[in-house]
């Protein structure tokens, strides 16, 4: 393993200025950082522990939403009920990530932080408008998930900023969200195509509002505001269905890969998007 | 070389302290440090489980943790599974059922099946085959391993009532 040092900071402040020199790195729940450590992937430097940092890991309830800490493992999130309840394709979305062991100690910031276009958590908390609380050394500033990733493992985040907290928004009656991946078994491997769909109806059943994320299909996850637009007005029948497979479809500029071809991972982004929409909308029927 | 920090912890219900440099992870300082070799490394990515551990009341694989991070935190490791010179229940079954072969994964899937019946006391057979999917095994093709686990479950609950 690389030469490196440790400190975990019992302040965000603190944990700012040691984010300041050069090679340091912030350690939510090491699930990708001490993998890419242990493969002499990083170069040596100070690695900033966050957990120590006061609501870095947890969940709170604030006006109607959720705060959920930055290296909240996946575990905390399920077992979580009234989250579960009002965001289950974020949550369904984060436990997806690896195995027991692994969500014993995955956080979503840091799924976000490591900027892999084929996250699982990402593409939900988009699809859920989430906004990220960042710290840094001139002060704080919140910024919307979608922001954070620029390209396959790099961030916007300036030297000496770190994610703190996740926000999720108060949730309207009849909203439901949900989060399909494609992969070639059934646990354990990394999404082939990732889509995430969040709706609201009236109380007929009528879509009010939409967010369509998909990860997997282009150097980031991206959100795709035509196929949010293919649901708007719609009570999600045959022709609003194809009309979001196809935004869907449109909006993919992805890769090929061992994982699969660009044809079939625009292919599946439209199937994934379908059934995401549908089950999203079943669970804001019965959430009044 | 980086300074090696001193590490206080409570592993297996005893006060521990050793001396950790800040890239060590857990497993090695387990391993090396404390003698506690029943944990092992199959992969050292977080793939196989071998090295798996309850780190504060939560499942984990020991080589994706700094030991350093354990400081003031509680460990529980195969070696605490028995009850002086009483198997666990899990591991009587195991042997039971012949749940293992070579045994390099058994340390990890014990500690990961004690993790799941003490979160699940009745978990169907699916629940503990989802639940055990981060803990490969070469040898036994996993079926006696979810039969021993199981049987377990169902021990347990008689002891219980
Ligand atoms: C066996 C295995 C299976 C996996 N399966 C999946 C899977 O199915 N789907 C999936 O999406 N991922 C998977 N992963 C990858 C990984 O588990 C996830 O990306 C996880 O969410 C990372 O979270 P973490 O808290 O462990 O991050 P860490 O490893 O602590 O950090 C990841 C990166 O983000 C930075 N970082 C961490 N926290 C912050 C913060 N608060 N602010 C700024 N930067 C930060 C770190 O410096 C590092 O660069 C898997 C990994 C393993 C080992
Ligand atoms: S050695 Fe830790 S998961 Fe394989
Ligand atoms: S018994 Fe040999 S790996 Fe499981």
């Amino acid at each position: 393993m690389s030469q490196v040092d440790f400190i975990a900071p019992d302040s965000a402040e603190k944990a700012s200025r040691a984010l300041l020199a050069a090679g340091a790195r912030p350690l939510s729940g090491g699930t990708d950082l001490l993998v890419q450590l242990r493969a002499g992937r990083l170069p040596p430097g100070m690695i900033v522990d966050l957990k120590r940092i006061p609501g870095a890991v947890g969940i709170r309830q604030e006006v109607g939403g959720f705060v959920i800490g930055a290296a909240t493992p996946g575990m905390t999130l399920s077992e979580h009920r009234a989250l579960g309840l009002a965001w289950p394709g974020v949550v369904e979305a984060a436990n997806l990530i690896g195995s027991t062991q692994i969500q014993g100690r995955a956080s979503m910031a840091g799924n976000l932080c490591n900027a892999s276009p084929a996250a699982d958590s990402v593409p939900a908390l988009v699809a859920a408008r989430a906004t990220c609380l960042i710290v840094g050394t001139s002060g704080r500033r919140m910024t919307p998930v979608e922001s954070i990733a620029v390209g396959p493992g790099r961030t916007s985040l300036a030297p000496g900023e770190f994610v703190l907290e996740i926000h999720l928004p108060a949730r309207p009656a009849r909203s439901g969200d949900a989060y399909l991946r494609f992969i070639p078994r059934t646990e354990m491997d990394i999404a082939v195509v990732g889509v995430a769909v969040n709706l609201t109806l009236d109380d007929t059943g009528v879509v009010l509002d939409a967010h369509v994320a998909l990860g997997a299909v282009a150097p980031t996850v991206l959100l795709v505001p035509d196929a949010a637009a293919a649901l708007i007005g719609s009570k999600l029948d045959d022709a609003a269905l194809d009309r979001l497979d196809a935004a869907a479809r449109a909006a993919c500029h992805p890769i090929s890969d061992k994982r699969g071809t660009i044809e079939f991972r625009t292919k599946i982004a439209g199937v994934l998007a379908r059934r995401a929409a549908v089950i999203a909308h079943g669970r804001a029927e019965k959430r009044s | 070389m980086s300074k090696r920090q001193h590490i206080s912890a409570v592993v297996n219900g005893d006060p521990v302290e050793f001396l950790s440099a800040p890239g060590t992870t857990l497993l090695d300082a387990l391993r090396d440090e404390l003698g506690l070799t029943g944990s092992k490394e199959g992969c050292g990515s977080g793939d196989c489980g071998a090295c798996s551990v309850i780190l504060d009341g939560r499942l984990v694989c020991s080589c994706l943790v700094l030991a350093v991070e354990a400081e003031g935190r509680r460990v529980e490791t195969i070696e605490g599974l028995a009850d002086g010179g009483t198997l666990h229940p899990l591991q009587q079954k195991f042997l039971e059922h012949a749940a293992l072969q070579c045994g390099f994964c058994t340390p990890g899937i014990l500690v990961a099946a004690k993790a799941l019946l003490d979160a699940n006391p009745d978990p169907t057979e699916s629940e503990a085959r989802y639940w055990l999917a981060g803990n490969l095994c070469r040898c036994t093709g996993y079926d006696k391993i979810i039969r021993a686990v199981m049987d377990a479950a169902a021990e347990l609950r008689q002891v219980r009532v």
